[in-house]
């Protein structure tokens, strides 16, 4: 089924297989997360989704937070018509790339905050299109959960166009354009007011975006309560497209977190902030016996040969087989007895059972309590290639440690009562 | 003569024999050791330049902050260099509107032989005898931070030091306020004195925006604001929360076409205990930092103590004129305030307070945090009058309209020339510590 997964077959329109000339910053996404991106949403709502959403009146994007820079996977022909982008130039990107120099920074760090605590949210937002022209936009952002596991899947941003009004905030502001047009406009809106209101008058549009700097001096802009509505009637169709195609998969999804199936003992954002690190590691619970492990990132799937469902749980001695060391065991079980960090070589076995030299560091990870909650080990192949950046392999496993430290202990100030 | 007690934070290792001449052969960042050393280099990008080593991959988006800073960082806890695993101190959100950060830390200040320290000055020159981080020993540096030459950031292991240009250099807070609390000492051979100036100033904007994170500040005291060495540094950590004041709304500042080129955006904070100042924008980090150093400079100039906090990776920055010190030694401040020994300098500005006494913490609500912070705020007039020499020192004019809403005695606008503002203190305030 994914071999069909071409790039037609995601909604990307038929004439623009020849990459545009790109006027601006944009280059295109980074090649390895091209597969990523193309099969986020088939994987999870099959391969019809793209159509079913391509449906959908109104300026949406559909983003992936458990890929590498939290990037676009799908762009609504709405959206690219508003904004300018062809879908090349927008997949594979991080929103932040409609932000510009005039974008209330405070309003950047409301969104940043609603992703990593996976709400809704809904704000006045000043993007630019492709062109460098600013427009206000209403932002709603909300996310999407998977029931199985109560992880969030995706988020969607539906974004509608924020009309001017004769009424805005920052009226002294305003008021003082430079220039002959912006008067003209501040002296005749009363007289275009009805016509705003009708939403059709394409002329006034025209006088109204031309003026950027008097845009980007606006502090900000309300919505209307019909653009309110309109962001959450798009919202609920967006949703329930996803929910009836999650369908067809089983891999259902929900907009609220359903109570999660216990496969995961720490919660969704720091889940979230472990997958950012990019190199094997796992994380295990100290608290129970055996010390099973808890989170197992995507690399140590790769270097070990099992899937995520065969190591979670598992007690976290698993790689070891007949000829490691005992003494090099004895050694780790003394470093987690006196909760220190222990960095030492052992023979590890993969799933096919073939074996490597394992560089491995182990070390507590405490919480916000300042009480110890988890262990982290970092595992490196021997062989792979080291020196990477003039960096040691070891210097590479510390700043996993470090990076998780950090995000253990920051994520857990923030947690609720019930939460690690 | 006006004299204060106040204990201190220990930032270095080596910090407690500042009265003793040290030789060299003990691997420090003094003249002696600095130049033949081979300390790792992280050279930041510079966008004019053009690819010279377009054979080397570029640094994955994570390596500076994750691999780099606190990988090396994780290094130097696993030796023992800290004072205290701050791990291992316990710390919480405060409940209420802003989300104050708590940490109980019973560890970070610690007994010091008493030693005099003027706050009545902001400017004071450098004097090689006290404690400076040309004394440091090495292994508490991390890395070189400096501009490079090639238009992608690059990290050599061991890198020559260069002798016509003295090295930036980043090194371990030996009393952490949190994992990975670092200090940026820019040219520290050149034994700067704690003040801001443009270049050091951008430096810190480059550190903050090659990190990539938003949870990643740095912050800046002067002296008379709770620096507690004269020697030129700024400090950073992580902390994945948004700080209070990073939540505060703000209004912008509009500004009359003065400089109609400066794209920066001037906000004031509203709702917030510390009256501060907020920059935003500007087309490059260049254009940013020089107009907050400009703001800087005109506080030092005129005695006026201040703290600055960058964040949002370099994009928002924060200043703070303060006068907690003055109003301490005038005795002004409640004991019950004292007692807690919480120095408000740029972390507890911006809403992370280390106490050291449980009770405190126990205790700690976001009405103490405001109760304390407000006692730090420049009032709402003196505020207003010390704004308005800013962008008289920036050269921009408010726009008449708010203006006008704040006239009062007389117009803030004279030439700067014949006004100074009145001198902060009292003459001859003197901390203990």
């Amino acid at each position: 089924m994914l071999a069909a997964l071409t790039a037609p077959a995601i909604g990307r329109r038929a004439d623009s297989t020849s990459l545009p000339p790109l006027a601006s910053l944009t280059e295109l996404m980074d090649p390895s997360l091209r597969l990523p991106v193309e099969q986020s949403l088939a994987a999870r709502y099959s391969e019809w989704v793209a159509e079913a959403l391509d449906e959908i009146q109104g300026c949406f994007l559909i983003t992936d937070p458990g890929i590498a820079g939290h990037p676009i996977v799908f762009a609504s022909r709405g959206f690219l018509a508003m904004s300018g982008y062809s879908l090349e130039e927008v997949l594979g990107r991080n929103g932040r790339i409609f932000q510009g120099l005039a974008t209330d920074r405070r309003s950047v760090m409301e969104i940043r905050e609603a992703i990593r605590e996976e709400r809704t949210l809904q704000i006045s937002l000043l993007n630019y299109r492709k062109d460098g022209t600013p427009h206000w936009i209403l932002f709603h952002l909300f996310p999407v959960f998977g029931v199985e596991d109560g992880r969030v899947v995706h988020f969607v941003a539906v974004q509608v166009p924020i009309r001017r009004r004769s009424k805005c905030l920052r009226s002294s502001a305003e008021n003082r354009y430079d220039g002959g047009t912006g008067r003209f406009l501040v002296a005749c809106r009363n007289e275009f007011r009805s016509d705003y209101e009708l939403g059709c008058n394409p002329v006034v549009e025209l006088f109204v975006d031309v003026d950027n700097r008097g845009l980007e001096a606006e502090e900000s802009r309300q919505a209307s309560e019909q653009e309110k509505e309109k962001a959450r009637d798009a919202a609920n169709s967006i949703l329930s497209t996803l929910a009836h195609y999650s369908k067809l998969t089983g891999r259902v999804i929900s907009d609220k977190r359903c109570s999660e199936a216990g496969i995961s003992a720490i919660n969704s954002s720091l889940v979230i902030s472990l997958g950012r690190i990019k190199q094997s590691f796992v994380l295990s619970d100290p608290q129970l016996p055996q010390m099973p492990i808890v989170y197992a990132s995507d690399e140590f799937l790769n270097l070990t040969g099992y899937s995520r469902h065969e190591v979670l749980g598992r007690e976290c001695w698993f790689l070891n087989g007949p000829d490691t060391d005992a003494d090099v065991l004895h050694q780790i079980r003394q470093s987690i007895q006196a909760e220190h960090s222990c960095r030492v070589r052992l023979l590890n076995y993969r799933k096919d059972r073939s074996w490597f030299w394992n560089l491995f560091h182990i070390s507590p990870v405490r919480n916000a309590t300042g009480k110890i909650a988890f262990y982290v080990s970092v595992q490196m192949d021997e062989n792979a290639k080291s020196n990477e950046h003039g960096l040691s392999p070891h210097m590479r496993q510390l700043g996993v440690v470090g990076a998780v430290k950090v995000a253990v202990r920051s994520l857990s100030i923030c947690a609720g009562p019930s939460r690690r | 003569m006006l004299t204060i007690k106040r204990v201190p934070t220990v930032l270095s290792n080596y910090q407690d024999d500042s009265s003793e001449p040290r030789g060299c052969g003990r691997n420090c960042l003094g003249e002696c050791c600095l130049p033949v050393s081979k300390l790792p280099l992280y050279a930041f990008k510079n966008d004019a330049s053009p690819d010279v080593s377009s054979g080397v991959a570029e640094l994955p988006s994570d390596f500076f902050l994750n691999t780099l800073l606190l990988g090396q960082w994780e290094d130097r806890m696993s030796r023992g260099l800290f004072r205290y695993d701050v791990t291992a101190c316990e710390t919480k959100v405060i409940p209420g509107k802003y989300g104050f950060v708590a940490q109980l830390n019973e560890g970070r200040h610690l007994k010091k032989r008493p030693t005099e320290f003027r706050v009545d000055r902001v400017l004071q020159p450098f004097d090689p005898a006290k404690f400076n981080f040309t004394k440091v020993g090495q292994e508490e540096v991390l890395f070189r931070f400096e501009a490079g030459e090639d238009h992608k950031s690059l990290f050599l292991e061991h890198a020559v030091a260069d002798e016509t240009k003295s090295p930036s250099v980043v090194a371990i807070n030996v009393s952490p306020i949190e994992y990975g609390h670092v200090l940026l000492i820019p040219r520290v051979l050149d034994c700067l004195p704690q003040r801001i100036d443009p270049d050091n100033l951008l430096l810190a904007l480059h550190m903050a925006a090659e990190a990539g994170s938003a949870y990643f500040r740095l912050g800046y005291n002067s002296l008379g604001a709770f620096a507690t060495i004269n020697h030129l540094h700024f400090q950073a950590y992580v902390l994945s929360t948004p700080f209070p004041v990073e939540k505060a709304p703000t209004q912008k500042i509009p500004i009359e076409n003065g400089l109609s080129q400066c794209r920066v955006k001037f906000s004031k904070l509203l709702d917030y205990p510390v009256r501060g100042l907020v920059y935003e924008g500007g087309s490059t980090l260049k254009e940013l930092s020089d107009i907050v150093a400009r703001s800087c400079i005109w506080l030092q100039e005129n005695n006026i103590p201040f703290n600055v906090l960058i964040s949002d990776s370099g994009r928002r920055i924060f200043l703070f004129p303060q006068c907690y010190a003055e109003k301490q030694a005038l005795g002004e401040v409640s004991q019950e305030l004292l007692d807690t020994q919480v120095n408000p300098a740029v972390w507890e500005i911006s809403g992370h307070m280390v106490l050291k006494r449980k009770k405190d913490y126990e205790d700690a609500s976001e009405d103490y945090a405001w109760r304390l912070l407000s006692e730090v705020s420049l009032s709402e007039a003196r505020f207003e009058e010390v704004k308005a020499y800013i962008f008289e020192a920036i050269g921009l004019v408010e726009s008449k309209e708010t203006a006008a809403v704040e006239k009062n005695e007389g117009t803030p606008y004279q030439s700067s020339t014949t006004v100074s503002a009145a001198p902060h203190f009292t003459e001859g305030c003197l901390v203990l510590h």
